[in-house]
């Protein structure tokens, strides 16, 4: 059938030869001429634009994807900017460090009462030099510093640096790639295992059932905080492997019972009947037929999924319990170490940044969930 | 106050005086992608004591005409002309709580699929007292009501015994009667029935139609049967309706209509039907699906379908006009409809 | 692959249950062994003949859907033999092994009840039309597609390129139903069985299902086991009807002669409640008391005996009984079917 000469002609000569050879091999009967692959493509990108017009109805969704969108671009923006416009020595978020110089006026010792404009003056004679008198105006390099526009002075340092003298800005931009590689390590982690073992109990039944349920039950009334605490004592738990663990400690407990369920009323259904009367295993229709039913619903609880990992990981920095190097919640524990927990607004850049970047991507996650939720599930659409 | 039934066995009925009469009845549903035209110039009368039917196939419109009679319709339904009167008072132009009065007491309904909706925590006499307390709050005793409920049950043929029961406890066919009970809590005049067997097996139903049969007798009330099941609608109606996309294409007699169907659509209907009596017909098919009523066909609704549609049916919709006493058709060659072939087959 | 020949002539049943049983335990408690069982199907006999069309008529409960699923082997029989023989291939199907399966599911094949239920949303009707031949391996894509678009035009659905790669929520009962039926037919099965494929689809567009179900058994040299509950669908597609009640058959034969002359109570009952599209046609009913129960642990006499209108001594005193003949092919299972 192929020639050598064939090899030379473009595609859509070989595609009509193939046609023309199928038709001369079935008898003249009609073909459809294209390679299924192609019609299979193109039915996902018909379905595709469907769902996406019905996504793009629910505000929230779009509200939810744009938040996504904004970290996504801190994300690819930090290894840009360290590599063209910043200098890696002031700032790398780890180890950079920037001498930043802040202006203060002399008071009086323990008439103090704003202490990023004022500083008292037996700490000024102690930095400086032992002439100096209230009233003058001394520049000391001082951490965390307030936010700079840069210039003459100094660098930019958006929004200040903290009390390492670090750049905070830096920090979040790559906090946010932190975030993203946990929160997708995660949410997979967990999906994986949710459908799996959701859908391999509620085929099989049985003790099997029985055996993964009873652990999903176990793993649900573990506390999650306190065993994380507990498991970090014992391993070095850094961003991949928090994930890991995130994921098969949502994906066995309350993710496998939601998503057998959904499997169990699939498994019922006729059509798997159907399957098993034209001469289906279980394999086949495990796969071919429980799973692609109950990915929709794997999907949706993974963006709740990665809410949950970037909200945890936050609260298990700031408890110094893992072992990464930068990420929100540790900028949020440096603040703390340091003593600026409770500053309120006098040092707002230690803690809102990271705080509200925190909240904002999970927020964006849940609530492209919920976007999705209406493709998902059509009872759910205005009609 | 005279709650019992037997103010309803008493009852004079008088089978000439019309009860309910619809007149030119039209109403849309408004969803995201336009107006669903449901229910288009309807009208049709039921008189004190008759059991009148409603045939069609899903989406033919006679459950949303139901609907649409005790104005129990949806947020997105919108009444867009015609009257309904009941012992001539229009009820389209009563207030919520005048509709409210009339709901129940003067028409009542035992919905699709009702049995099956029987609060399973409840027990079935309880379900009942409901209907009693929200019609008749303060006026009745406890024992007042329960004797009452008792007789519903015995009209029904259900035994007393069962008031106090769950409905699991109920089979079937006892819990479409306990529906059949609660539709005749307030001795309503007219009951309008909605696939009232259509769940059950043919032996039940057969039980269950028998009883309707009776207690439309006994209590001189007007039915209205909607069924798609035209083997039923023959046996218990006195006259009916065939409805189609929406319109009500033939009315009559129900011997008449049986007898010699002028409609298409209806002497297809029977043309498709099978019988377990009678010589084996050839039976005919419908072609087709049944059209979108977002967008109906022009001209009369059924002429896609039509085998004697001519060109006037694709442009200009035939009335609704009587051909012979009380038979109305709406078709512009209903001349050239044949008579029912008796034609058999193997 | 090319259209089929006709089924080889052969005198054999194509399918001969003998003594079927399904027995489902009710269990009483976590550690207890049931001792409760539901007599869905209480040993039954038939024969289906090659070419031949049987209805399997009843009530809710009385075991004609587990009987058919027992036949497709989604429900295992406790007791009893299924002879399948369609000329090559010949097997109790009630022993069937796990290796020899795929084979058995190759010549055995079922219409579902449901027409939005029994196809797959996700798929295409090329993927679900050729599941059965995908699942066993038959034939390259390409064939595979050609042997879809032969079947697509078989079962009406014309022209068939348009249907091939459209999903069932694209599709109205009549169309999904048609495309059950290529399914079942694909892979040139020599019995199908038929549960209650009609009940659910509107009454214009019933006939032409139940037609083309009939031109094409004929055609193609296919059985059909047809479960209803409609006795008058009953009466358009099958050749004979067996009626079954509480999970026993009471009566079996051809059927006009069941619908003419009916002997067993229960079809007299049954047969007696049907309404007729006739206003002019006065029917009796049969009188019989109370409703269907469930056969949980039934006691060995008559089943009939709570509700049968012609009960007598005879009936309490023996066992259910067996069928007895009563005309050409016609058996009622009845004691008194000479007196009533």
């Amino acid at each position: 059938m192929a020639t050598k000469e064939t090899i030379q002609q473009p595609d859509e000569v070989l595609e009509a030869q193939e046609a023309a050879e199928l038709e001369e091999l079935l008898g003249g009967h009609e073909v459809v001429a294209e390679p299924l692959w192609k019609i299979r493509f193109r039915l996902f990108r018909r379905s595709f634009t469907k769902n996406w017009a019905l996504f793009k109805e629910s505000k929230m969704g779009i509200v939810g994807l744009l938040i996504i969108a904004l970290f996504g671009l801190m994300a690819i923006a930090h290894p840009i900017l360290m590599s063209t416009v910043w200098e890696p020595a002031i700032y790398d978020p780890v180890s950079g460090y920037d001498a930043v110089v802040s202006e203060f006026t002399v008071v009086e010792d323990g008439e103090v009462t704003d202490e990023t404009t004022q500083i008292a003056l037996m700490d000024a004679r102690f930095e400086l030099n032992p002439t100096i008198d209230v009233g003058d105006v001394v520049r000391i390099p001082l951490q965390p510093a307030p936010p700079t526009l840069g210039g003459e002075d100094g660098n930019a340092h958006f929004l200040g640096t903290d009390p390492l003298g670090r750049d905070i800005f830096s920090q979040l931009l790559y906090g946010a790639r932190a975030a993203f590689l946990l929160g997708f390590v995660a949410a997979f982690t967990t999906v994986f295992i949710a459908t799996t073992v959701g859908s391999i109990a509620a085929y099989y039944g049985g003790k099997l059932d029985g055996f993964l349920m009873r652990t999903a039950d176990l793993i649900l009334l573990m506390p999650l905080l306190p065993l994380l605490i507990v498991l970090s004592a014992a391993i070095q738990i850094n961003m991949v492997m928090l994930g890991i663990m995130i994921g098969i400690l949502g994906g066995f407990g309350g993710d496998a019972i939601i998503l057998k369920s959904q499997a169990l009323s699939i498994k019922v259904k006729a059509y798997i009947d159907a399957a098993r009367v034209a001469g289906g295993g279980d394999g086949h229709i495990i796969f071919r037929h429980i799973i692609p039913n109950v990915l929709p619903l794997s999907l949706l609880y993974m963006m709740f999924g990665v809410t949950t990992a970037i909200a945890l990981e936050a609260t298990l920095s700031y408890l110094g319990l893992l072992n990464i190097q930068m990420s929100w919640g540790i900028m949020i524990n440096t603040a703390q170490n340091a003593g600026y927990l409770l500053s309120g607004t006098s040092y707002w850049w230690l803690l809102f940044p990271a705080g509200l970047a925190v909240s904002f991507l999970a927020f964006g996650f849940f609530v492209v969930g919920r976007g999705m939720d209406e493709v998902i599930n059509p009872r759910l659409r205005a009609r | 106050m005279t709650l019992s039934l037997e103010s309803l066995q008493t009852r004079r009925v008088d089978r000439s005086k019309p009860l309910l009469e619809v007149d030119d009845l039209t109403m849309r549903y408004k969803i995201k992608a336009g107006e669903v035209s449901a229910v288009e110039d309807v009208g049709f009368t039921i008189h004190q004591g008759e059991a009148v039917g409603l045939v069609g196939e899903s989406g033919c419109g006679k459950t949303s005409t139901a609907l649409a009679l005790l104005r129990l319709l949806p947020a997105n339904a919108e009444y867009v002309s015609g009257e309904i009167r009941l012992n001539g008072d229009d009820l389209l132009r009563l207030n919520e709580d005048e509709m409210r009065e009339r709901r129940w007491r003067d028409i009542a309904m035992v919905f699709q699929g009702a049995m099956n909706s029987w609060n399973p925590v409840y027990r079935v006499g309880d379900q009942i007292r409901e209907v009693l307390d929200t019609h008749y709050r303060g006026q009745l005793s406890f024992e007042e009501q329960t004797r009452h409920i008792e007789t519903l049950f015995s009209a029904v043929g259900l035994p007393a015994a069962m008031v106090d029961r769950y409905p699991h406890e109920f089979s079937g066919g006892m819990r479409q009667r306990a529906v059949i009970a609660m539709a005749l809590a307030c001795s309503p005049e007219l009951i309008i029935a909605d696939e009232p067997t259509t769940a059950l097996d043919v032996i039940v139903q057969d039980q269950i139609l028998k009883e309707l049969k009776r207690i439309q007798a006994e209590m001189g009330m007007s039915i209205l049967y909607i069924s798609h099941d035209i083997a039923v609608i023959a046996e218990v109606t006195d006259s009916l309706g065939v409805m189609y996309a929406g319109k009500l294409v033939e009315y009559g007699p129900t011997s008449e209509v049986f007898a010699r169907p002028r409609h298409p659509y209806a002497y297809l209907l029977l043309r498709s039907t099978p019988s377990i009596t009678g010589p084996r017909r050839k039976l005919a098919p419908l072609s087709g699906e049944p059209p979108d009523l977002l967008n109906p066909p022009t001209g009369c609704r059924f002429h896609p379908r039509c085998p004697f549609a001519t060109e006037r049916c694709v442009v200009e919709e035939p009335p609704f006009e009587e051909i012979s006493p009380g038979h109305r058709v709406a078709c512009w060659n209903y001349e050239d409809v044949p008579e029912l072939d008796m034609e058999l087959v193997r | 692959m090319t259209a089929p020949a006709p089924a080889p002539v052969q005198t054999k049943p194509l399918l001969e249950v003998r003594g079927l049983r399904k027995l489902f335990p009710i269990s009483r408690g976590l550690f207890r062994a049931p001792t409760d069982f539901v007599h869905a199907v209480d040993g039954i006999d038939f024969e289906i003949a090659p070419g031949e069309s049987l209805g399997l008529v009843g009530e809710s409960g009385c075991g004609k859907s587990t009987t058919g699923r027992m036949l497709v082997k989604l429900l295992e029989a406790t007791e009893g033999t299924i002879q399948f023989n369609d000329g090559d291939y010949e097997r109790d199907v009630a022993n069937v092994s796990r290796s020899e399966i795929k084979e058995f599911r190759s010549r055995v094949q079922m219409i579902f009840q449901d027409p939005y239920e029994s196809m797959n949303p996700r798929r295409t009707v090329f993927d679900t039309v050729s599941e059965p031949l995908a699942v066993q391996g038959v034939g390259t894509v390409p064939e595979r597609e050609e042997r879809v678009l032969e079947l697509l035009g078989l079962v009406g659905l014309a022209p068939p390129e348009n249907f091939l790669f459209r999903y069932p929520h694209e599709l109205s009962g009549g169309q999904r139903q048609r495309i059950a039926i290529a399914r079942a037919l694909v892979m040139n099965p020599r019995f199908v069985v038929a549960d209650e494929p009609t009940s659910m689809l509107d009454v214009s567009i019933r006939i032409s299902i139940m037609e083309l179900m009939t031109e094409l058994g004929s055609r193609l040299g296919v059985s059909y086991l047809y479960i209803t509950h409609d006795l008058a669908v009953a009466r358009y597609m099958c050749d004979r009807i067996a009626v079954m009640y509480l999970g026993k058959m009471v009566e079996i034969g051809p059927t006009e002669e069941i619908l003419a002359n009916p002997r067993h109570p229960y079809t007299r009952a049954l047969l007696s409640a049907v309404p007729i599209p006739d206003p002019s046609v006065k029917r009796t009913p049969v009188e019989i008391k109370g409703g269907i129960s469930k056969a949980i642990n039934p006691a060995p006499e008559c089943r009939f005996i709570e509700r049968c209108p012609f009960v007598a001594d005879v009936c309490r005193e023996n066992p259910h009984p067996e069928m007895f003949q009563v005309g050409e092919r016609h058996y009622a299972a009845c004691y008194r079917i000479n007196e009533i």
